[in-house]
C-alpha cells in the first residue's frame, strides 16, 4: 500500500476542511478579547500636490468616532522610501506623515470609530482641499529611463550578437508593437489588517505573502525595534503579488493602534484596493523578428516601455520570454520606464513572463505565418540548446516535448493552416498555440521541526500559504521522509516568530520552503539513526538499508518506533533546524519550468464575441509535489490567461491619475461560464539541479502563455490580429465577414 | 433590534439601518465564514441562504432580516461532519485560497435546489432543466474565483448534485 501522503500523491488539502466550513480565519477575522475599533481610509482625489486645508471637525463630532488621524497628529514615521538600499518591500511606506499627496487614492485621513458604518459615514464628512501640482500619469513609448535592474535582479538590457545587422540581413522580418493595459491582481480577499499596540509591542494580523519583510517594513516605517513587532498571516485570500509587501491599510491600522493604544482594524473596501494596493502597469512592447526563408530565427528584438511608480523601484521584465524561449543569432532586449504619479506598480502573477508572453508569443505566431509555417512546427524549429540571453546551459529543457505531446493530444493536425478556415454555423472557429516558460528560482529558507515522544511532528516556518497548497505539500514532505501518517504532521506557518523562510512569490515557495523542510527531516533521520546505533539490541542491525516507515525506523528485519528513539534521547522531543540556499547550480544553469498550451475559440461573426471552447496544456515542472494542488495552480493560471487576454483592463483617467473602473462590474474577471473544459497533462521529470526535491515553480507557469494561446486562436479564427489587449469584441467587429 | 435566526441560533443584529446583513454577520464571533469580496453584489463571496434562497448578504440590510432564517457556511454541515458539498469541494480541490469558497458552497447549495425545482436558466433548452456542467457554469457565474478553481468547482457540484439525485 502506498502512503497517500507521499510526495506527489494528490493528497486533499490539509487546510481544506477549515476553508470549506468557514473556520479558517483570514486577517480581518482574527478574534481579539475585545472587538477592535474600525478604520476607514479617506483617499486623496488628486494625483500629486499638497493638502491645502483639512477640516475634520464634522467627522470628529460624528456618532461613534474615536479619532480622525491625519498628518497633523499621526505617530512619527521615517520618510517614504527610506532606506532605499534594501529593496522595495522594506523601504518606509509612510503615510499621513506630511501634507504631500503621492498619488490619487493616497490616504489623507483614517477615520476610526466604533463600527464600520460610523467610520464610513464620518469619512464622508472629512473636508480636504488641495494644491495640485502637475502630475505625470501616463507612460507609453515615451518611457526613456533605464532602470538599474529589473524585478528578479535581471539586467535592463541584454544584447547578444549584432541585432541590427542580423535583423537587416534577414529574409523575413516583422516589426510590430503590442500593448497591454494596467491590470489588477484582484485577489478575492481585500487587503486587511488588525493592529494591536500596548506601548511596547505591536501585533499585526494581516494578509501578506512575505512575513519577514513585513516586520522590517513596519520597523523602518514606524521607527520600532523589529523584535517588538509580531506579524501573523496564517490564511491569505489570494495574493498574486499584490500582497508581497505590506500595504496601506496595514500601516494605517498600526498608526491608529499606536496613536490610541487600542486595537484598530482596517479592511480596504474593494474600491480602495485599486489604489491602496499595487497593480500591474501597462506595457508597450515593440517586437522585431528576423528569420531566414526557411523559418530559422536570426534576430529577436524586444523593447519594453512601462510606467514606474515614483520612489518605488519596481520594473517588470517583460522581455523575459523574448530572452529565453527561442534560439537566435542575435538578441536585443531593452527595458525603459517612465516615472509616474500613480498608485504603486508591483509584481502581479508571473511578472515579466505573463504579459511578456502575451505579446511575444503572439508575435512569434505572426512570424510563423509570415514564414508560411505551421505555428507548432515553427516553434519546434527554433528550440534553443542553451539560454540565448546568457549562454548558460539549461538545467533541463523540455519545451519541444511539451509542444509535441500537446499538439498530439489536442489534435492539432486536424487544423487547417490558413486563418478563417473553420466555421460552425455563424461561429468562426480557431486553434492557437503558445510556448510557456517560467523562470525557476530558489530562495534562502529555514525551518525548525520537532518530533515529540508521542510521535507527532511539528514544523515551523514564517512561510505562507496563499492558496498554493503550502500547508499540504509540506505535510507530505515531512510525512514521506520520516514515514509518518499525514495526520501526525502539523505545519505551522504565517507567523513572524517562526524561522525565516522564503515566503510566497515568484513560484519559489514550494521548492524553497520544501527543501528547507527536507533538510530538517534528513537531519532528524540522522539523529534518530545515531540514537538507534547506541542500542544494544540493534547492534547487528542493517543500518545501511535504514528506512523510515509506519512511524518506525526499519533496519532489515529489525524495527524500532520513532517514539521510542525520542524517549531514549532522554528528552521529550527532538528538535532540528533545516535550511536551503541557492548555490552553484543556480549560477551554472539557466532554470525554467516549461509548457505548451493550446486553445480552441469561437468568434461570433455577428457580434464579435469570443468564447474559449477548450484548452489543453502539457507542463514540465520537475517533480510534482502534489498532483492535485499542482493541477489547480495550472488551472488557475489558464483561467487568468483567458481573463487577461479577453477581459481585463484597468482604465486610467489621465487627468486625475485615477482608475475609473474600480469594481468588479467594470473590471471584468473571467467567471465560471467563461471557462471551458480544461485538460492538463504533466511531463514529470525531476530536475537534478533545481533543488534537493527536484521540483520547479508551478504557480506562475501556465499564466505565462495561456493568454497568447487564446489570442493566437482568435487570429486563426478571424484572420484579425489584435495587438492591444484585451481582445474585446469592438476590436474585432469591424473586420469580421 | 432585528432578531433573526442564524443557523438555528437566535441572534440580535445591529439596529443601525445602514448596516448590511454581511457586515453584522462578520462582526459576530463564529460567523466570519461569510466573506466580503466587493460589498457591491458583484463577487458572490458573501452568499448566504435567506429563508432558503441564495442572496448576496452585502446587498441586504440587517434590519430587513427581522424574523428571517439565515444559513451561513457554518450552518451547512452537521456538527463536525461536513456537508456532502463541502466534502466534494475538498476532494475536487474546488478552491485554492479559499476566500470565495463559503460563498461558492452556499451558492451551490441553493442552486441545486433551484435545479431540483425546475427553475430554468439562460442555458436551459426545451428539454427542461437538468443537472449538467453547462447549467452549473451558468448558475455559478455570480461567484467569482480569482484563483481560477472554476473547473474543479463544477466537478465538485456535479458530484454532490448527482449523489443527491440518486442517493445510493
Ligand atoms: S461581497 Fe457581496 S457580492 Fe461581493
Ligand atoms: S479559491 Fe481563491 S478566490 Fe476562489
Amino acid at each position: 500500500m502506498t502512503n497517500s501522503a507521499s510526495i506527489g500523491q494528490p493528497l486533499d488539502r490539509v487546510d481544506g476542511p477549515l476553508k470549506v466550513s468557514g473556520a479558517a480565519t483570514y486577517a480581518a477575522e482574527h478574534q481579539l478579547d475585545h472587538a477592535p475599533l474600525v478604520g476607514w481610509i479617506v483617499e486623496a482625489t488628486i494625483p500629486t500636490g499638497r493638502i491645502k486645508a483639512l477640516d475634520t471637525s464634522a467627522a470628529e463630532n460624528s456618532a461613534g468616532v474615536v479619532a480622525v488621524l491625519t498628518h497633523r497628529d499621526s505617530p512619527a514615521q521615517t520618510p517614504f522610501g527610506e532606506p532605499d538600499d534594501e529593496g522595495r518591500f522594506t523601504q518606509s511606506r509612510a503615510m499621513l506623515r506630511d501634507d504631500r499627496i503621492r498619488y490619487h487614492g493616497f490616504p489623507v485621513a483614517l477615520v476610526i470609530a466604533d463600527t464600520l458604518a460610523n467610520a464610513r459615514h464620518a469619512a464622508g464628512l472629512v473636508e480636504v482641499s488641495y494644491e495640485s501640482e502637475p502630475a505625470v500619469t501616463v507612460a507609453g513609448e515615451d518611457a526613456d529611463e533605464k532602470p538599474d535592474e529589473l524585478d528578479g535582479g535581471l539586467d535592463a538590457d541584454v544584447s547578444r550578437g549584432d541585432f541590427e545587422r542580423a535583423y537587416g540581413d534577414a529574409d523575413v522580418t516583422l516589426d510590430v508593437t503590442y500593448s497591454t493595459p494596467n491590470q489588477a491582481a484582484a485577489a478575492m480577499e481585500p487587503h486587511a489588517t488588525i493592529a494591536e499596540y500596548d506601548g511596547e509591542e505591536l501585533w499585526v494580523y494581516t494578509s501578506v505573502q512575505l512575513i519577514g519583510p513585513a516586520v522590517q517594513v513596519l520597523a523602518n516605517t514606524l521607527n520600532l525595534d523589529p523584535d517588538k513587532i509580531r506579524v501573523l498571516s496564517p490564511y491569505i485570500g489570494g495574493g498574486f503579488g499584490s500582497k508581497l509587501g505590506l500595504h496601506n491599510e496595514a500601516v494605517l491600522a498600526c498608526l491608529g493602534a499606536m496613536h490610541l493604544e487600542r486595537p484598530v482594524k482596517v479592511v480596504q473596501h474593494r474600491r480602495h484596493v485599486f489604489h491602496n494596493a499595487p497593480h500591474r502597469g501597462n506595457s508597450v512592447q515593440r517586437i522585431r523578428l528576423g528569420a531566414s526563408r526557411d523559418g530559422k530565427l536570426q534576430a529577436i528584438g524586444h523593447d519594453s516601455f512601462m510606467p514606474r511608480a515614483r520612489d518605488y523601484a519596481f520594473a517588470e521584465p517583460t522581455g523575459a520570454s523574448a530572452r529565453t524561449t527561442y534560439r537566435t543569432d542575435a538578441l536585443l532586449s531593452r527595458h525603459r520606464v517612465k516615472t509616474v504619479d500613480i498608485s504603486l506598480i508591483d509584481s502581479c502573477r508571473a511578472p515579466g513572463h505573463s504579459i511578456g508572453s502575451l505579446a511575444f508569443e503572439s508575435a512569434i505566431d505572426e512570424m510563423a505565418y509570415r514564414c508560411g509555417q505551421d505555428p507548432v512546427a515553427f516553434r519546434l524549429a527554433n528550440m534553443p540548446d542553451k539560454d540565448p540571453s546568457s549562454g548558460k546551459p539549461f538545467s533541463s529543457h523540455d519545451l519541444a516535448e511539451c509542444l509535441r505531446e500537446g499538439a498530439a493530444k489536442f489534435g492539432w493536425d486536424q487544423r487547417e493552416s490558413a486563418p478563417r478556415s473553420h466555421e460552425r454555423g455563424r461561429q468562426l472557429v480557431g486553434y492557437g498555440v503558445a510556448s510557456t516558460i517560467r523562470i525557476n528560482i530558489l530562495v534562502k529558507s529555514t525551518t525548525r521541526i520537532r518530533l515529540s515522544d508521542d510521535g507527532s511532528l511539528i514544523a515551523w516556518a514564517n512561510m505562507t500559504d496563499i492558496g498554493t497548497g503550502t500547508y499540504t505539500i509540506l505535510t507530505q514532505i515531512a510525512a514521506d521522509i520520516l514515514g509518518l501518517p499525514a495526520g501526525q504532521v502539523q505545519i505551522e506557518l504565517g507567523d513572524s516568530a517562526y524561522p525565516a523562510s522564503c515566503g510566497s512569490g515568484g513560484s519559489f515557495g514550494a521548492g524553497s520552503s520544501g527543501s528547507a523542510l527536507r533538510d530538517a527531516c534528513m537531519k532528524l533521520r540522522e539523529k534518530l539513526v545515531d540514537i538507534a546505533r547506541k542500542q544494544e539490541s540493534l547492534k547487528s542491525a542493517d543500518f545501511d538499508g535504514a528506512r523510515f516507515e509506519r512511524g518506525k525506523l526499519v533496519l532489515g528485519d529489525k524495527e524500532v518506533p520513532l517514539t521510542e528513539l525520542v524517549r531514549q534521547s532522554g528528552h521529550d522531543y527532538l528538535e532540528v533546524e533545516g535550511k536551503v540556499e541557492p548555490g552553484e547550480e543556480h549560477e551554472k544553469y539557466s532554470q525554467h519550468s516549461y509548457g505548451a498550451q493550446f486553445a480552441e475559440v469561437t468568434v461570433d461573426r455577428d457580434t464579435g464575441e469570443v468564447r474559449v471552447q477548450r484548452m489543453l496544456g502539457v507542463f514540465s515542472a520537475g517533480r510534482i509535489l502534489n498532483h492535485k494542488t499542482a493541477r489547480s495552480q495550472l488551472l488557475g493560471g489558464m483561467v487568468w490567461g483567458i481573463s487577461y487576454a479577453l477581459l481585463e483592463e484597468l482604465m486610467l483617467d489621465e487627468r486625475y491619475g485615477a482608475f475609473v473602473n474600480r469594481d468588479f462590474a467594470e473590471y471584468h474577471l473571467a467567471v465560471n461560464r467563461d471557462i471551458p473544459e480544461v485538460e492538463i497533462h504533466f511531463r514529470e521529470q525531476p530536475d537534478s539541479h533545481s533543488n534537493p526535491l527536484g521540483s520547479k515553480g508551478i504557480g506562475e507557469l501556465s499564466i505565462s502563455g495561456a493568454g497568447a494561446a487564446v489570442a493566437n486562436a482568435v487570429y486563426h479564427a478571424t484572420g484579425v490580429r489584435v495587438r492591444n489587449f484585451p481582445i474585446t469584441l469592438d476590436k474585432l467587429l469591424e473586420h469580421l465577414p | 433590534m432585528a432578531e433573526l435566526s442564524v443557523n438555528g441560533q437566535q441572534v440580535t443584529l445591529s439596529d443601525d439601518p445602514r448596516t448590511t446583513l454581511l457586515d453584522t454577520l462578520r462582526e459576530l464571533p463564529g460567523f466570519t465564514g461569510t466573506k466580503k469580496g466587493c460589498d457591491h453584489g458583484q463577487c458572490g463571496a458573501c452568499t448566504v441562504l435567506l429563508d432558503g434562497r441564495r442572496v448576496n448578504a452585502c446587498l441586504i440590510l440587517a434590519v430587513q432580516c427581522e424574523g428571517c432564517e439565515v444559513t451561513t457556511i457554518e450552518g451547512l454541515g452537521e456538527g463536525d461532519q461536513l456537508h456532502p458539498l463541502q466534502q466534494a469541494f475538498v476532494r475536487h480541490d474546488g478552491f485554492q485560497c479559499g476566500y470565495c469558497t463559503p460563498g461558492q458552497i452556499c451558492s451551490a447549495y441553493a442552486m441545486l435546489e433551484e435545479i431540483a425545482n425546475g427553475e430554468p436558466s439562460d442555458v436551459t433548452d426545451e428539454d427542461g432543466v437538468r443537472l449538467s456542467r453547462d447549467e452549473i457554469r451558468e448558475r455559478m457565474s455570480g461567484n467569482l474565483c480569482r484563483c481560477g478553481a472554476y473547473a474543479n468547482i463544477v466537478d465538485a457540484i456535479l458530484e454532490a448534485g448527482q449523489r443527491e439525485e440518486s442517493p445510493s
